[in-house]
C-alpha cells in the first residue's frame, strides 16, 4: 500500500512538472487586428483573429494594410505595422518568479514594443534582432523599423 | 585631345561597377531604433542597438540609432513627428496596457471592505476596453490562523470576486482563480498578527 501511494505520488510529480511544460507553448494573444494579418504555425497560415493565441515559432505577418498588437503572459506589448514579418523565436516565462526568455526578430516592417515582467525580473531576458541587429532592452519602451532601403 | 575623354571613361566605369557591388552585395539598409518615455512615469530603461562591431546605448526618450549598412550605427534623435510619420500604425495597434486593481476584506471573512467596493465596480468597467480579455484574481490573507485555513480563505476571496465578475456579464472562461494563503502579504509581518493590508485580492487584467 505504502508503495502504491509513493509512486501514485511520483507519478502526480511527474505529471505537475509536466503541466507548465505543456503550457510554455503559449505565449500570448492577439489583441488588435486591422486589414490583413497572418499566423503562420509548422506550415500552416491562419488569420489572426482577436484572441488568437500566439506560440513560440510563430511567424506573424501583415499585408500592406495590415496591423496587428498581441499581449504576451509577462504582460509585453508588440504591435507591428504594414508590411512587417515578425518572428516569435523563443517565449518562456515562470508566471511566479518571472523568470524565463523573451526572443523575438523582425524581419522587415515596423515593430512597437512595451517590455514585460521578464525584462523587469532580469535585464537579459528580452531580446529583439532584425537582419542588420540586436537590440537588449533594460525594462523600457522602443520602436523598430527595418528594411532594405528600397522600400 | 583624347587623354581626357579616356579618363573619364575609366572613372565613370568604376563608379558604375561601385554602385553594381554596393546594391548586390550589401543592400543600404533603412534601420531606425527608437526610445520612447515610458508611459507609465517610471524611468525610461535603456535599449542597447548592436550591429557588426558596433554599439549604442540608447537611454533618452526619442534618442534614435540609423543602421543604412550592417556594421554602422548613427547615433541621433528624432522628433515626434517623426516618430508618428514612420511607426504610426504600429503604435495604433498597440493592445491596451494591463493592469492591477486591489481590494481589501473584512478580517477572516470573504466580504469586501466597504471602501473597496467602488474599486470593484472600476474594475468591471476597466474589462469592457480589453479585447479577449484575460483576467486573473488571486487572493490573499494576513497571517492570523493555519496556513491550510488561510489558503481556504484566499481562494474564497478570489470566488467571491468571480462571482461578482461573472454576475456583471464577464464570462467565466475569460477568468483564472488563484489562492496564494499568507504566502505573499503585501505587508511582511511576524505569524499571527493581524494586517489589514493583507486582506486582499487582485483583480489583473490584460
Amino acid at each position: 500500500m505504502r508503495v502504491a501511494l509513493l509512486s501514485l505520488a511520483a507519478a502526480m510529480l511527474v505529471l505537475a512538472g509536466l503541466a507548465p511544460a505543456a503550457r510554455a507553448e503559449e505565449a500570448g494573444h492577439v489583441k488588435v487586428v486591422k486589414g490583413t494579418v497572418q499566423i503562420e504555425r509548422s506550415g500552416q497560415k491562419l488569420p489572426a483573429t482577436v484572441g488568437a493565441a500566439v506560440q513560440s515559432g510563430d511567424v506573424v505577418t501583415t499585408g500592406a494594410d495590415g496591423s496587428v498588437g498581441i499581449t504576451f503572459l509577462d504582460n509585453s506589448l508588440l504591435s507591428a505595422g504594414p508590411n512587417s514579418v515578425l518572428v516569435i523565436d523563443r517565449f518562456a516565462f515562470d508566471t511566479t518568479t518571472h523568470q524565463g526568455a523573451f526572443e523575438s526578430s523582425l524581419q522587415k516592417g515596423t515593430l512597437a514594443v512595451v517590455s514585460g515582467k521578464l525584462s523587469k525580473a532580469s535585464p537579459d531576458a528580452m531580446k529583439v534582432k532584425t537582419p542588420a541587429a540586436v537590440l537588449g532592452v533594460r525594462g523600457t519602451e522602443f520602436l523598430v523599423r527595418t528594411g532594405d532601403g528600397k522600400e | 585631345m583624347t587623354r581626357p575623354v579616356s579618363l573619364r571613361r575609366i572613372t565613370g566605369g568604376a563608379s558604375l561597377g561601385l554602385l553594381l557591388l554596393a546594391g548586390c552585395a550589401k543592400p543600404a539598409r533603412n534601420d531606425l531604433y527608437v526610445l520612447l518615455p515610458s508611459q507609465d512615469g517610471h524611468a525610461s530603461g535603456a535599449l542597447t542597438v548592436e550591429s557588426g562591431s558596433k554599439q549604442t546605448t540608447l537611454d533618452q526618450p526619442y534618442e534614435a540609432a540609423r543602421v543604412k549598412e550592417p556594421g554602422n550605427v548613427e547615433p541621433g534623435t528624432v522628433t515626434l513627428e517623426q516618430v508618428q510619420q514612420a511607426f504610426g500604425p504600429a503604435l495604433a495597434a498597440q493592445p491596451p496596457r494591463p493592469v492591477s486593481f486591489t481590494l481589501y476584506f473584512l478580517e477572516n471573512r470573504d466580504e469586501l471592505t466597504p471602501e473597496s467596493r467602488p474599486i470593484l465596480t472600476q474594475a468591471i468597467a476597466e474589462i469592457s476596453r480589453y479585447p479577449a480579455p484575460e483576467i486573473v484574481v488571486i487572493g490573499h490573507t494576513d497571517r492570523v490562523g493555519a496556513l491550510a485555513r488561510n489558503d481556504a480563505l484566499s481562494l474564497q476571496r478570489a470566488g467571491r470576486m468571480r462571482d461578482e465578475l461573472v454576475k456583471a456579464g464577464v464570462d467565466p472562461a475569460r477568468i483564472r482563480v488563484e489562492g496564494r494563503g499568507e504566502r505573499e502579504p503585501l505587508v511582511p509581518t511576524a505569524d499571527e498578527v493581524a494586517e489589514p493590508r493583507n486582506r486582499r485580492v487582485e483583480i489583473n487584467i490584460r
